[in-house]
């Protein structure tokens, strides 16, 4: 297990160096001068800018260049946006939450509909339950997550006017940015209507939140119910049958553990798309997240942006898919390490 | 030698008729098929089905509904756009540019994957432990990402956002194909011929790749609805084609302005795709069903 460990902090150790290597080289890569890219400062007065060479090392080969880009990375000094002109760590710690909360509840409501969806689909092989929740995930999983955000916002916010249309919160409540996710900030805010504020707050994460569940529940129900009908056919689903075991107690005891158990990865390494569909319906519903924010960077051909939020956003990712690795390595400590390798 | 007489029954189908039969016996994925069948159709033989052409403007007829409502005109069966545009031939140069670039895109990383996926599978030590390292750091990048690191460094563009999606599709095909390789390199055929003196290369064209071209068309199956997907999203946020062309996902974000009055022209292009995925999607599950009965038969 350890050695396990030691193996999955060698991989993200290295996963990350790569991660910063191709952010430097961004910087070169993006059109413009390299030092601009860096620094994002457009026009340098004659001082700012001989301090700036003095920073970035720009005189010296690309190896010292780099290794300047880096202690500056774990100083905080990462440069400043072209269109801001604020500190790029300012401006991603600003968007960061709203997109990290966004994901999670998305996460969170897709397996907690996909997995029971799943394993029911599963246990009830060719019937008609099964048949509905089959073509309904393939409708789910088929759907472009683009069009789907706009079908809902046609139909539950302009014809219906049930939901709001798009932000996180109504304007009229001024909630004191904290910690940057709103629920947590609603609850600590004490200048305002918590009941209200909440409820409103609540409104708007409905339908993004939905338009991005259904096509990652959609996906995993698909492999639950794969994964329930392979066990159910294994020779010990059998054996506790021929003990005279019941329906229930086979499923509790040994279908539903070990049908879940090979799914956990694969759910896992879901989390990318979601992420993907996340930055998308973003932009569709003006939620203020890095996404959004990305996209807005590379209209106005904000190259710092990209390149601080590139760096960010693939980071967290696979910190995330590397801990959860690690995690899932704990729960099932059988598993081959073939089968692991992909993240 | 003569045939044997155990069954009564004179035909014996080979692999491939056999996937063929399992295939059929699954009505939905054969209507899948069908619908494929008539997308790819339709893309071939586009440009002679299409009455005006995809960029033509017409001032007289301008956001026409369409045939099936009380004013339409049978002229413009899918009614026209915000420039008089006929959305049907729009639609159909849309399925053509959006489909067909998906169909180079799989084919492409495909056999760029197939080939990675195969180096990485069967060299050993450093060499492979670097190659996959390399491959699970590109895996952590989500695919809008690396499109907007490629729109970034070339510009936005069709052809340039054509190369963000391979990039996405790459990681998974080579994941797949390596962890056949290894996993076939287990088997007692592949020791067989490394006793015959068998060097790598020739193993995997003589005796691995034979096994793995099923696997590989059900994984392009997939590739290939992701790719749609992908082209249209990157098109629909205007990174990859540009407004007046008539890729789907352009025209998607083209019908946003206009949604309040003429709602069918985010609806037309938007079921297009999803008929299209639908089909595929029905196709891949059918194949990799009928592949899994075959095996188990």
């Amino acid at each position: 297990m350890l050695n396990y460990a030691i193996r999955r902090i060698n991989l993200l150790f290295f996963t990350l160096l790569v991660l910063s290597v191709v952010s430097f080289s961004l910087a070169y890569l993006f059109p413009g001068e390299a030092l601009t890219n860096l620094s994002g400062i457009k026009s340098p007065t004659s001082t700012q800018f001989a301090s700036l060479i003095r920073a970035y090392d720009t005189e010296a080969n690309y190896f010292w260049q780099y290794i300047a880009y880096l202690r500056l990375l774990f100083d905080g000094d990462w440069g400043v946006s072209f269109t801001s002109q604020q500190p790029l760590l300012e401006d991603i710690f600003r968007t960061l939450p709203a997109t990290i909360e966004l994901s999670a509840y998305a996460f969170t409501l897709s397996i907690l509909v996909g997995v029971p969806m799943g394993v029911l689909a599963g246990l009830k092989y060719h019937r008609s339950f099964d048949f509905g929740i089959l073509s309904a995930s393939l409708l789910g999983y088929s759907v472009p997550v683009f069009w789907l955000a706009l079908i809902l916002i046609q139909a539950l916010s302009l014809q219906l006017s049930w939901l709001p249309l798009s932000g996180r919160i109504s304007l009229y409540f001024d909630v004191p940015i904290q910690s940057g996710f709103i629920l947590f900030d609603i609850i600590k805010a004490s200048n305002l209507d918590r009941a209200a504020a909440l409820q409103d707050a609540f409104l708007h994460l409905i339908l993004p939140t939905l338009s991005i569940a259904i096509l990652t529940s959609s996906i995993i129900i698909r492999m639950v119910r794969r994964s329930v009908l392979d066990v159910l056919e294994k020779d010990y689903i059998i054996a506790a049958y021929g003990r005279g075991q019941t329906n229930i107690q086979v499923f509790w005891k040994h279908g539903l553990r070990n049908a879940l158990l090979p799914v956990l990865p694969l759910i896992v390494a879901q989390f990318t798309i979601l992420l993907t569909n996340a930055m998308i319906v973003e932009v569709i519903f003006s939620w203020p997240g890095i996404g959004n924010w990305l996209i807005q960077a590379i209209y106005q051909r904000d190259y710092p942006a990209i390149r601080g939020g590139m760096l960010v956003v693939s980071s967290l990712v696979i910190m995330f898919t590397i801990s959860l690795d690690i995690l899932l390595r704990l729960i099932d400590p059988t598993k081959g390490r073939i089968n692991r390798v992909a993240i | 030698m003569s045939r044997s007489s155990l069954y009564d029954e004179e035909f014996f189908p080979s692999p491939l008729e056999q996937t063929w039969i399992e295939f059929k016996k699954s009505h939905w994925a054969y209507a899948g098929l069908w619908i494929l069948i008539f997308f790819v159709f339709v893309i071939v033989i586009g440009p002679l089905l299409t009455p005006f052409s995809p960029l033509e403007q017409n001032p007289d007829n301008l956001l026409l509904q369409p045939a099936w409502a009380a004013s339409g005109d049978i002229n413009h069966v899918f009614g026209t756009d915000s420039a008089g545009r006929d959305i049907l031939s729009r639609v159909i140069y849309g399925a053509r540019l959006t489909f067909g670039i998906s169909f180079i895109l799989v084919i492409l990383s495909i056999v760029f994957g197939t080939i990675i996926g195969a180096y990485a599978g069967l060299s050993q030590g450093l060499r492979s432990s670097i190659v996959n390292h390399l491959l699970d750091s590109v895996m952590a990048i989500p695919t809008l990402l690396i499109a907007i690191i490629i729109v970034g460094i070339l510009g936005t563009g069709l052809i340039n956002s054509m190369w963000a999606i391979s990039l996405a599709l790459l990681p998974q095909v080579i994941h797949k194909c390596r962890d056949f390789v290894r996993q076939e390199s287990e088997m007692a055929y592949v020791t067989a011929a490394r006793l015959d003196g068998a060097g790598n290369i020739r193993i995997f064209v003589k005796s691995i790749f034979p096994n793995m071209i099923e696997i590989l068309v059900v994984q392009s199956t997939f590739a290939l609805s992701t790719a749609i997907l992908d082209i249209s999203a990157l098109g629909f946020l205007s990174l990859a084609a540009q407004a007046p062309s008539p890729e789907l996902g352009a025209m998607l974000s083209d019908g946003l302005d206009i949604v309040y009055i003429s709602p069918w022209s985010i609806a037309l292009p938007g079921t297009t795709i999803l008929l299209a995925i639908v089909s595929i999607n029905l196709v891949g599950d059918g194949l990799r069903n009928a592949l899994q009965r075959r095996l188990q038969h």
